[in-house]
């Protein structure tokens, strides 16, 4: 589904915040993306999500190398992919509803679709209530849920999470971690980047992918 | 779609009170040239239609004793010359009345009119497309009735008609520069748009969201603010132009050339709003596909 090759990342003339990453994402899998603080997680899933196209090597996703995509197909292959942003990257002007929806309307899906069952994610993430609210009067905790809400509305092959139990506590964390796995055996490969070492450990029957210095290396022994 | 839902947050950005603002003025201009422009085409129009296909020949007055006789023995001299001339498709001489009638506005409608040795008129009109020898035409009307002046509309209209094409060609470039400023206008506050809204931009492309979406967000707000701005242009040309109009139908007595505004011309003018939202909503979309191509 994922493959990377020799890929190697840099912002602008500085030097390569990811070298050499060569690793695959099978279908249906479960990734934890780990490492220290500065380690290149986020860079790694923002070529994943296709934020950025990597400076070298090549990425192959569901079949198509990105690097020579056009725009459009660019587009095409993002929709494919949910994402729940560290700040979860919610549009304030909009409702929860209408930040959910979001996905759906840029694919084109019908509005009577969306108002069908983007109400019906929402209440599944405990948010039934709250449809109509803004994300400024929503807390950290619902902001995250909304998040998550829109990363799965479209039932994506590819589901990335960027230290999402940054902002909730532990309890919250591990409820959201089972979510993910719900998601997961839906079918959807998941990776998720965290440096909650203690989450990883509860659920370490799945593989990680471990960043130091911008390079993939085994996992601390006993991680 | 004045007041649709958009992903992109335009309710609190500035371009949504200078956009209509701008467009505002730029169709009430637009309306003013426009009918101008229109007006003098419909002029020019009925000119050339009218006038070029006539001549008009002044028989002057007999002097002396029973001159009034005299002087209808020569327009009928005149008269059947004409009708005998190849490419003349109608003469007639005009009644005293009118002639009369055609003065009132410079010498009054007192009985001086009726006191003066007025030449008499005759109007001709030439077959369709019929080129004339006029000079060849007045010597002979020399010939049947000396002092008889042959008047040849078209060299006084082919200098009526360069002004008024002239001044049509400059309503229509004041146009053309109207519909620059315009689209100058919503390319700047599309560009603004882009950079106060870059961050949602950054999100709706993230979820997969074709250019084409977020062109068309911009293109709808600019439908919007185009089409609310040049409402209010119309509304404000509207009731300046038939004010014009009012006035000059005030002064009347043929002083002033025709150039009232036909329904056609109305409905023009009526269209004019539609225009301009739609020529913002195109700038719009065409300025987001370019600025959205440069970005990686």
């Amino acid at each position: 589904m994922v493959r990377f090759e020799s890929v190697g990342l840099r912002y602008g003339q500085g030097a390569e915040v990811l070298q050499d990453l060569s690793f695959t994402l099978e279908p249906g899998s479960f990734h934890f993306l780990t490492g220290p603080s500065g380690a290149g997680k986020s860079s790694l899933l923002r070529l994943l999500y296709l934020g950025k196209l990597p400076t070298r090597g090549l990425i192959s996703m569901f079949g198509k190398d990105v690097v020579h995509l056009k725009r459009d197909q660019l587009a095409a292959l993002r929709r494919r992919v949910g994402v729940v942003f560290q700040d979860f990257h919610l549009l304030d002007h909009l409702s929860a509803l209408d930040n959910v929806a979001l996905p759906l309307r840029v694919a084109g899906v019908a509005e009577s679709e969306i108002q069908k069952h983007v109400p019906e994610l929402l209440a599944w993430v405990g948010l039934g209530d709250r449809l109509h609210a803004k994300p400024p009067v929503l807390s950290g905790g619902q902001k995250q849920r909304v998040a998550i809400a829109r990363a799965v509305i479209g039932r994506p092959d590819l589901l990335l999470a960027d230290e999402p139990t940054g902002n909730v506590d532990d309890t919250l964390g591990t409820r959201l971690l089972y979510l993910f796995e719900e998601l997961n055996k839906l079918g959807s490969t998941v990776v998720i980047a965290t440096h909650n070492e203690g989450l990883v450990a509860r659920f370490r029957h799945h593989p990680r992918l471990h960043l130091e210095g911008g390079r993939m290396v085994p996992p601390p022994a006993g991680g | 779609m004045l007041a649709g839902r958009t992903d992109l947050p335009f309710a609190n950005d500035a371009t949504g009170r200078f956009l209509p603002l701008v467009v505002t003025l730029m169709v009430f201009l637009a309306a003013l040239a426009l009918a101008a422009m229109m007006a003098f085409h419909g002029l020019v129009g009925r000119w050339n239609r009218d006038v070029a296909a006539t001549l008009t020949i002044q028989v002057p007055v007999a002097t002396g004793p029973e001159s009034a006789a005299r002087t209808k023995g020569r327009v009928e001299a005149v008269l059947k010359l004409l009708t005998e001339t190849e490419g003349v498709a109608r003469a007639e001489a005009l009644a005293l009345d009118r002639v009369a009638a055609l003065l009132e506005p410079w010498l009054g409608s007192g009985d001086l009119v009726g006191e003066l040795p007025l030449p008499r008129l005759i109007d001709v009109a030439l077959e369709p497309g019929r080129v004339l020898d006029t000079k060849a035409l007045a010597a002979r009307l020399q010939a049947v009735a000396p002092g008889t002046q042959l008047e040849d509309h078209r060299v006084w209209l082919s200098r009526v008609l360069r002004l008024a094409r002239a001044v049509e060609a400059l309503t229509a470039a004041v146009l053309a520069l109207i519909g620059l400023v315009t689209s100058a206008t919503v390319i700047y506050a599309t560009r603004t748009g882009l950079a106060v809204h870059a961050p949602a931009i950054e999100l709706l492309h993230l979820i997969g969201a074709r250019d084409a979406y977020i062109a068309g967000q911009f293109a709808g707000r600019a439908f919007g603010l185009g089409f609310k701005g040049g409402l209010i242009g119309l509304g404000l040309a509207v009731p300046t132009l038939y004010g014009l109009d009012v006035m000059a139908q005030g002064i009347g007595g043929g002083l002033l050339p025709d150039l009232r505004l036909s329904i056609p011309n109305w409905l023009a003018i009526a269209l004019l709003p539609l225009v301009a939202a739609l020529l913002a909503t195109v700038t719009a979309r065409l300025t987001v596909h370019r600025a959205l191509a440069r970005m990686t």
